[in-house]
């Protein structure tokens, strides 16, 4: 990961800088017809008419792309043009997926709901947070300065929901905390901190941890000393998983973590060391706690025991019912599975979407996660590369654990399908994190100051007397 | 509703869906290879760089050469094609074929052809150019495989 030559920029034709606020606008546009459209959908399949609030909630939609359009045009005008319309479409498509469920539950009677309301209302906040981000992190290499301060935010976070009388345990999970009538989620601010904080100092200590080792088997293996970070990282996520029972944020921290190290010194041996540190992990807490064990034989065989997977069953029913083309918006019963606008948002979507539904929105997150890792290619300081890295993977990661865990490729475990599933914490976090995304691919693509290269003309050549 | 408009719905959002997405990788796409703006800079190199081409080169019998292979050194794999000669080798800018090689000069030698053999031709370099173990004094001409050394780099031409 070394940087290319700081004139790298001026020489090569693919970093001609652009803006392509245009194009960006034009993306938004669609991306606005996705939610609006699918809205509508959800009415005439349900109702059989257009909701008579379209056009309330049409102007909501395009006012805030609109003014998240017009705070990058101010604020970051080289950013990368496709970040903010993937999100934009991802969240109308949430929105709109959530209100069809509310109408099911309304329907039903259900005790629960509704939370599309409230839903909309995490977004408009979590259009603020992306503007203040943007406005407050002018340069993102100043977060550099504050490596250990996030780090320290970081834990902090973690910790509030163990705080007695603050923290609040919703089904078995200690992780959210209650502040009067808001209910928050410190854990997905805690992992934009943690990968500050991972980028900060591992572009310090890559050079420590990256040459220094042994060599076994054709695998560099770092020293015993300089495991102490990854171990650190392990018995923290091992920590979220004992105390506050939530398997998958603890995934989620350790793999993010061990990517970043992958990535900062290029040293396979780190994936060997975490992998098994992982299997390790996995495997102690499989013995160790039940409701491990529930996931795991919820994955193997969810038919053994249709009472305790009956979520996992319905979500699978529902998505074979979907088929290639999906029952259509409105017309299908997502609402059966619990938790369909949540954790099970995807097999919402994909029982009324179908496959080619659902594969457009993993497309969506592929584009998302490329635009993410191309900056992080494309960026000239390794703090910047380290943190676009953090950011794009702990997308690809949270996306991979869940759309895994709801189609039974892998045990299920509890995270937020980003920008989709109903929560406030998420829906500001994940905003947050497409600002300082926005932010980084700003400073990238800008054209670098003119630095006239050196002629060849002018360097003196080496003269050796045969 | 009836059934057939609800099928129609359906399947124009996923149209709607899949439009995005395209339109989203067709950005991209323009992103990486659409992005070369001809800018003054650029344009005025390109025309100081590029001497007129020539009006189209005749067909070579058999057996001529026809590219210029780096077989050893820094720059070692790298082709030109001799379309366009003669051909300046140094580690100037100018150079059509630029070679990284610290003890090859600015402008170093060059190959031409009289039509019907090549020459390779030393630019009173520093350090020489060689054939075998013969240093190129004049206009010497080449064959297709003759090694030419110039500094630590070795050329030679290829059918």
């Amino acid at each position: 990961m070394s940087a290319a030559s700081p004139r790298a920029g001026a020489e090569d034709p693919r970093l001609v800088p652009r803006k392509r606020r245009g194009a960006e606008l034009w993306l938004l546009l669609l991306a606005t017809v996705v939610g609006v459209g699918a809205y509508i959908a959800v009415g005439l399949g349900f109702d059989g008419e257009i909701p008579t609030d379209t056009p309330r909630l049409a102007g909501g939609i395009v006012g805030m792309a609109l003014i998240a359009h017009v705070a990058i045009r101010r604020l970051a005008p080289y950013a990368d043009p496709v970040l903010l319309p993937i999100v934009v479409a991802l969240n109308g498509l949430g929105l709109a997926m959530i209100h069809r469920i509310d109408l099911s539950l309304e329907a039903d009677g259900s005790p629960v709901g509704p939370f599309a309301g409230n839903q909309l209302i995490w977004t408009a906040l979590g259009v603020a947070s992306f503007i203040a981000v943007l406005l407050v992190v002018r340069d993102h290499r100043r977060l550099q300065a504050f490596t250990y301060t996030f780090g320290f935010l970081a834990l902090v976070l973690l910790l509030l929901p163990l705080i007695p009388g603050l923290g609040v345990n919703i089904l078995g999970a200690q992780i959210w905390i209650r502040v009067g009538p808001f209910s928050f989620q410190p854990g997905e601010v805690a992992k934009i901190c943690l990968v500050v904080f991972f980028a900060g100092y591992l572009v310090v200590k890559r050079d420590a941890l990256a040459l220094a080792g042994r060599r076994f088997l054709g695998i560099d293996l770092p020293r015993g000393r300089d495991l102490g970070p990854i171990l650190v990282a392990w018995l923290l996520s091992l920590g979220v998983l004992v105390f506050q029972r939530d398997l998958g944020s603890s995934l989620l921290f350790f793999g993010l973590f061990l990517v970043m190290l992958y990535v900062a010194t290029e040293r396979p041996g780190w994936l060997v060391v975490g992998g098994l540190l992982f299997a390790a992990g996995a495997y102690f807490s499989f013995l160790t706690f039940s409701h491990v064990q529930a996931r795991v034989d919820g994955w193997l065989d969810p038919f053994s025991n249709s009472e305790e997977y009956y979520q996992i069953i319905q979500a699978m029913y529902g998505m074979a019912y979907g088929g290639l083309l999906g029952r259509g918006l409105g017309q299908g019963d997502p609402s059966m599975t619990p938790f369909s606008y949540s954790d099970f948002i995807l097999t919402s979507l994909g029982e009324e979407l179908g496959l080619a539904g659902i594969m457009a929105i993993l497309m969506m997150y592929a584009l998302l996660v490329e635009r993410g890792l191309r900056t992080a290619l494309v960026c000239r300081d390794a703090f910047g590369k380290l943190i676009a890295t953090g950011l794009a993977v702990s997308f690809a990661l949270q996306v991979f654990v869940v759309a895994g865990g709801v189609t039974r490729l892998i045990p299920l475990t509890g995270l937020t399908t980003p920008f989709m599933s109903q929560g406030g914490s998420s829906m500001v976090a994940n905003w947050a994190i497409a600002a300082l995304l926005l932010r980084i691919s700003d400073q990238t693509r800008r054209p670098a100051p003119e630095v006239r290269p050196l002629e060849a003309d002018d360097a003196t050549q080496v003269v050796k007397m045969r | 509703m009836d059934e057939l408009t609800l099928t129609l719905i359906k399947l124009g959002f996923l149209a709607v869906l899949w439009l995005f997405v395209l339109s989203a990788v067709s950005v991209i796409r323009s992103d990486i290879f659409g992005a070369r703006v001809e800018t003054p800079r650029g344009a005025k190199n390109g025309a100081a760089a590029k001497p007129a081409k020539p009006p189209k080169p005749r067909r070579r019998p058999r057996g001529e050469p026809t590219s210029l292979i780096v077989t050893d050194g820094p720059n070692a794999g790298q082709v030109v094609s001799l379309e366009v000669q003669p051909i300046l080798m140094g580690r100037g800018s100018d150079a059509a074929l630029r070679l990284d090689d610290d003890y090859v000069s600015t402008r170093h030698a060059r190959i031409a052809t009289n039509g019907e053999q090549w020459f390779v031709e030393d630019l009173g370099s520093t350090n020489g150019t060689y054939l075998g173990s013969q240093r190129v004094t004049s206009p010497t001409p080449i064959a297709v495989g003759t090694p030419v050394r110039l500094g630590k780099t070795v050329v030679e031409l290829r059918k």
